[in-house]
């Protein structure tokens, strides 16, 4: 299994037999607060790297969730619009967004690894 | 130290504060608190459409219901009780005498379509008070139909891309302040525009040069607030305006601030094409707790063919009302004429001030709130170096390691007996803190304010972040768990509803 | 100044702590030729008793409903308020409050809200509805754009009974927004056929109902028709008291119901303010503009009420907001729950059918004037009479009498000859004998004078 890889609007990505899976960091959900409401892309849909494929909301704030690499929806998890709490509790587990079948690997190429995503959130304060 | 928690009472009631349950759970079958005739019999001519199913209201008595309001109201804060320092929001006391006007026979019973020979007096109200917008601001034309700021706003972003399409073009950007109120973009939006914000400089205002850099032949014209929303007043709005009309552009003014500078200064002077007023801060008109608003706008000579319709002329022979139009008009924006309540309310409040007691307004507001700045900057960190306009801003520095976030404070205030300030907007400053006093609050209240402010401040620095956390204590309700209303979503009275949530 | 409690003494005390020499030194950041050296040029404060005598002057010149009979609809409706409903609006809490957006000290406000908003559900048949917005034309644009964003479509079909104001407020919108709009053309029998205007790119059709003209229609087939092609059907209400005595538009299978909330609890005031209602499924609640209030608990585990779903609003979504609305129409909304409050189901549903009769009597005595008809079968409290010359000629000679007799369909169909002669007649319960009997004698010698 590859290691994940992030983007600037602080989603995450991990990639196994050219399918990621995606959701938001850790430092995402702690800066939304507590989610209420996900909406999720449909299956089948074709998403372009940065472009908004999903929504999530919380309170105070709505936010788009980008696509970190462009290819198709393949699997969307499917519990987590009735429990968008996971979201807060398991960002880099349960509270997964969707999978993607990548059209262009070379996409990855594009994103931060752990210690670059790590270094990128300590520049924002 | 926290308090113990009161003790419990029977009723829940406790003093004054009574509790009082929704009117669905005081129904009565056949109960009402009207006495109507008995309908004369016959058949009806309902094409079949007579309604098969009760409705499901409850029936109440006319004690029930009195009883039932007044309680609600007891829950309420409002301007009658004490200050309520909402930035840009402009809280002044609301007159009574506007009400009594509001309600003449003659004014409140009018009907929309009479004939024009029937209405005369309205229309030359209307009229009388397009003419104090139009010189207080020093604008040649006024549209008069918004229904409220957000929806003039509107008006004079359609205005604007009319004008721009009457030229031939197509531009499809419109440049907005990261200060500005959340309706600015939305509006844009609204109109097909695409938004680019614009940052503030370190001084608080918009930053020109990042502003000329973003003009071109694509930018519709720039949404600017002024006083902006920090409580600053544009030093560079005339330069502002004349680099976006030198690129083809137009300038809206968002006037929610004008409280600051009306019969001071003039907005036409400084540039603008359209402005929105809003008469429910400005004008006095009450804010009855989220509306009704109105949202006249001043147009320039550019932009005044454009206005919507209707429209009142003033004639060799009277008054008349344009709702069809053959010239340029975008269109209509509202059922009717507009909010004429609120006209006559407003019109009331200039002709009590006049001219000289709006000049002494808007100055008691920039000296309210910059004594206001002035008493708080040593414990509560003012945003930007003063002197301010009708507003002070302050940022959450001073709370920096206490534990107490703006939003504790804010709700320590209400055990104080505030409602807070406005928070977390705009959100050009961390944490912000805007306070707008307006002219209607004494030197006694203000002090009274500043006391109790001071002595929060202190008590978070010493360390007190447990009770601000908990905070309010002694309000009708503790803090309410918006999550699981936005999670959970319940939002009407169903029958046979689980009445106790905390039984999930 | 009565208005203003700072005194010289106060002022000179404030400017010592601020530092400053005067309030005028404060305006330093106004480039001085923009500062107005003089108060402007307009009239000097007045005492209250002026002001009354200038308001008083105006009011004098107009002819007020409530003293003439009158018989004008039209989209606004004089019913009567209950005396208790102005002085509740007026206590202080409620008149100078704010948006309820600090919960813990405007439950007031919160709890009428949801309790409004319950009402609105309850009279449409619909399960949910906002807290309000400024009136039924600009609520039914609103509708229209959802009903776009729901079906990622961008054309609607309306009704050409539809009234005309809501029609241009949409017109507006459609402009600017780049959907398209396809209209029908007015049919005072109420007979158009929409089903037949449907297509795949239709995101929803608006009909009305008491349409216009005052015609009642069952728009359940049309309903279904919509569904069948994805699209949703709208039904714009403009007489709420209506929905006492007719079915709503909730079991004809309506996905938006917008209305003018204006004819419960709030007075005529020359057309504004009003009220617009919003209801709709509540699948779709997430695509509805305006503020909804929710219900849930507080720290002690009370129940309590707050404003929700917030994040779909102009101050949190900003350019991507479902409407720019803000300021809503929160007092009227107050006066329409009260109203409705004191009606209950058995007087909202006595009101409705005392409405009803009332018009039925009256419509007869006026179809049977010699040269006049009436055109609806159906109808609830106010009808399309036809006259034997313009309505608009005969209503200035009427109001020349001091009766206001209806509103001629020209005023809002200037460009339709066929329709000069169409004079719109709304009957409530505040038409009484003496008023009918000065009608049908008005409209007799008038219309062959």
């Amino acid at each position: 299994m590859s290691g994940l890889k992030y983007t600037k609007e602080h989603e995450w990505i991990s990639v196994e037999g050219g399918v990621g899976t995606v959701g938001i960091t850790p430092f995402a959900q702690e800066q939304l607060g507590d989610v209420v409401f996900v909406e999720l892309p449909e299956v089948g849909r074709k998403a372009e790297q940065g472009k908004e494929i999903a929504v999530v909301e919380s309170v105070k704030a709505a936010s788009e969730i980008y696509a970190p690499v462009s290819g198709e929806i393949v699997e969307i998890n499917k519990g987590l619009p009735d429990t968008p709490a996971t979201v807060n509790s398991d960002p880099l587990g349960n509270g997964w967004f969707f999978k993607i079948k990548l059209t262009d690997a070379g996409q990855l190429g594009n994103l931060m690894d752990e210690a670059a995503y790590k270094s990128f959130c300590e520049g924002l304060h | 130290m926290v308090d113990q928690p009161p003790q419990p009472t029977f009723t829940g009631n406790r003093g004054l504060v009574i509790e009082e349950p929704l009117i669905f759970e005081q129904d009565m079958a056949g109960r009402t608190g009207v006495d109507l005739p008995e309908p004369a019999k016959g058949a009806d001519r309902l094409g079949g459409l007579r309604r098969k199913a009760a409705i499901g209201l409850p029936g109440l008595a006319e004690p029930q219901v009195v009883r039932h309001y007044t309680r609600l109201s007891q829950k309420n804060y409002a301007i009658d009780m004490g200050i309520y320092p909402l930035g840009s929001c402009t809280m002044k006391h609301n007159p009574r005498l506007n009400e009594k006007m509001a309600r003449l026979p003659g004014l409140g019973d009018l009907h929309p379509l009479q004939p024009i020979s029937t209405v005369q007096g309205a229309l030359e109200l209307i009229d009388r008070l397009a003419h104090w917008l139009k010189t207080l601001t020093g604008m040649p034309a006024v549209a008069m139909s918004p229904g409220a700021g957000a929806h003039g706003e509107l008006c004079g972003v359609m205005a604007i891309r009319a004008a721009i399409e009457h030229r031939g073009e197509k531009r499809h950007r419109i440049l907005v302040p990261e200060s500005a109120h959340g309706t600015n973009p939305a509006t844009a939006a609204a109109c097909g525009f695409e938004v680019e914000a614009i940052p503030a400089d370190d001084r608080g205002r918009v930053d020109f040069a990042a502003m000329q850099a973003k003009l071109g032949p694509d930018v519709a014209g720039i949404m600017i607030t002024n006083p902006n929303t920090c409580g600053l007043f544009e030093n560079d709005f005339a330069r502002i305006a004349e680099a976006v009309h030198a690129a083809g552009g137009y300038v809206y003014g968002d006037g929610a601030n004008f409280n600051a500078i009306v019969g001071r200064v003039r907005p036409g002077d400084l540039g603008v094409d359209c402005m929105h007023i809003n008469l429910h801060k400005t004008f006095s008109t009450p804010h009855g707790g989220g509306g009704p608003g109105s949202g006249p706008v001043v147009l320039s000579a550019a932009l005044a063919p454009f206005a919507p319709i209707p429209y009142v002329v003033h004639g060799a022979d009277g008054f008349r009302l344009v709702e069809h139009d053959d010239g340029e008009s975008f269109g209509r924006l509202k059922g009717f004429h507009g909010q004429m309540g609120m006209f006559i309310r407003a019109l009331t409040y200039m002709l009590s001030h006049g001219a000289d007691g709006l000049r002494q307004a808007s100055g008691d507001a920039v000296l309210n709130a910059n004594y206001l700045m002035a008493s708080l900057a040593d414990e509560i960190t003012p945003a930007f170096d003063g002197p301010c306009m009708h507003e002070a801003l302050f940022d959450d520095r001073f709370l920096k390691d206490t534990g107490v976030t703006t939003l504790d404070f804010a709700k320590a205030m209400i055990d104080e007996g505030f409602h807070p300030m406005t928070m977390y907007f705009p959100l050009v400053v961390h944490g912000a803190l805007l306070m707008e006093p307006t002219e209607t609050e004494s030197k006694d209240s203000l002090d009274q304010f500043i006391g109790a402010l001071r002595d929060l401040a202190r008590r978070a620095k010493a360390g007190e972040a447990a009770a601000f956390q908990e905070a309010p204590r002694l309000a009708p309700r503790r803090r309410l768990d918006e999550t699981t209303a936005a999670r959970r979503p319940v939002l009407r009275w169903h029958p046979g509803n689980a009445q106790n949530r905390a039984a999930e | 100044m009565r208005y203003l409690p700072l005194t010289e003494v106060d002022r000179r005390a404030m400017l010592a702590r601020i530092g400053v020499p005067s309030i005028e030194s404060l305006y330093r950041d106004v480039p001085e030729f923009a500062r107005l050296a003089e108060p402007v040029e307009l009239p000097a404060h007045l005492g209250e008793l002026g002001v009354e005598r200038e308001i008083g002057a105006l009011a004098a010149k107009n002819i007020g409903c409530a003293s003439v009979p009158s018989f004008l609809g039209a989209g606004a409706y004089r019913h009567h308020v209950p005396a208790a409903v102005d002085h509740l609006i007026q206590r202080g809490e409620f008149l100078t409050s704010y948006t309820p957006y600090q919960p813990e000290i405007t439950q007031g406000t919160l709890q009428y809200l949801f309790e409004f908003q319950t009402q609105i559900c309850l009279i449409t048949g619909m399960e949910v509805a906002n807290a309000s917005m400024y009136d039924g034309a600009t609520a039914t644009a609103e509708a229209v754009m959802m009903a776009n964003r729901v079906t990622r479509r961008k054309r609607a079909v309306l009704s050409g009974n539809l009234h005309p104001h809501y029609r241009e407020v949409t017109e507006t919108h459609a402009r600017f927004l780049d959907f398209h709009l396809a209209l029908g053309a007015p049919d005072p029998a109420g007979a158009e056929d929409l089903i037949s205007r449907i297509d795949a790119d239709t995101s929803c059709v608006v009909v009305q109902n008491p349409d216009f003209f005052g015609n009642l229609r069952d728009w359940r087939a049309l309903g279904e028709a919509c569904h069948k092609a994805g699209a949703l059907l709208i039904v714009v209400v403009t007489e709420p008291v209506s929905l006492g005595l007719v079915e709503p538009p909730g079991a004809m299978g309506a996905d938006i119901v917008t209305a003018e909330g204006q004819p419960i609890g709030n007075a005529l005031t020359f057309g504004g303010p009003y009220v617009g209602l919003f209801a709709a499924r509540e699948k779709y609640v997430r695509q509805m503009p305006g503020r909804l209030v929710g219900e849930t608990l507080d720290a002690d585990g009370k129940r309590g009420w707050v404003l929700t779903l917030s994040t779909r609003e102009q101050h949190i979504r900003r350019e991507k907001a479902t409407s720019n609305i803000c300021t809503n129409s929160g007092l009227c909304a107050l006066a329409f729950t009260i109203h409705l409050t004191l009606l209950g189901e058995a007087g909202f549903t006595r009101l409705a059918e005392i409405n009803h009769r009332t018009a039925v009597g009256l419509a007869e005595r006026l179809g049977a004037l010699p040269g006049c008809r009436v055109v609806n079968a159906s109808f609830f409290n106010e009808f399309t009479l036809v006259l034997p010359k313009p309505a608009a000629e005969v209503v200035e000679a009427l109001a020349k009498r001091r009766i206001l007799a209806g509103v001629p369909v020209s005023r809002l169909h200037p460009n339709r000859p066929e329709l000069a002669n169409h004079l719109l007649v709304a009957v409530t319960e505040c038409a009484s004998e003496s008023d009918q009997d000065a009608l049908v004698a008005g409209l007799k010698e008038t219309v062959h004078g």
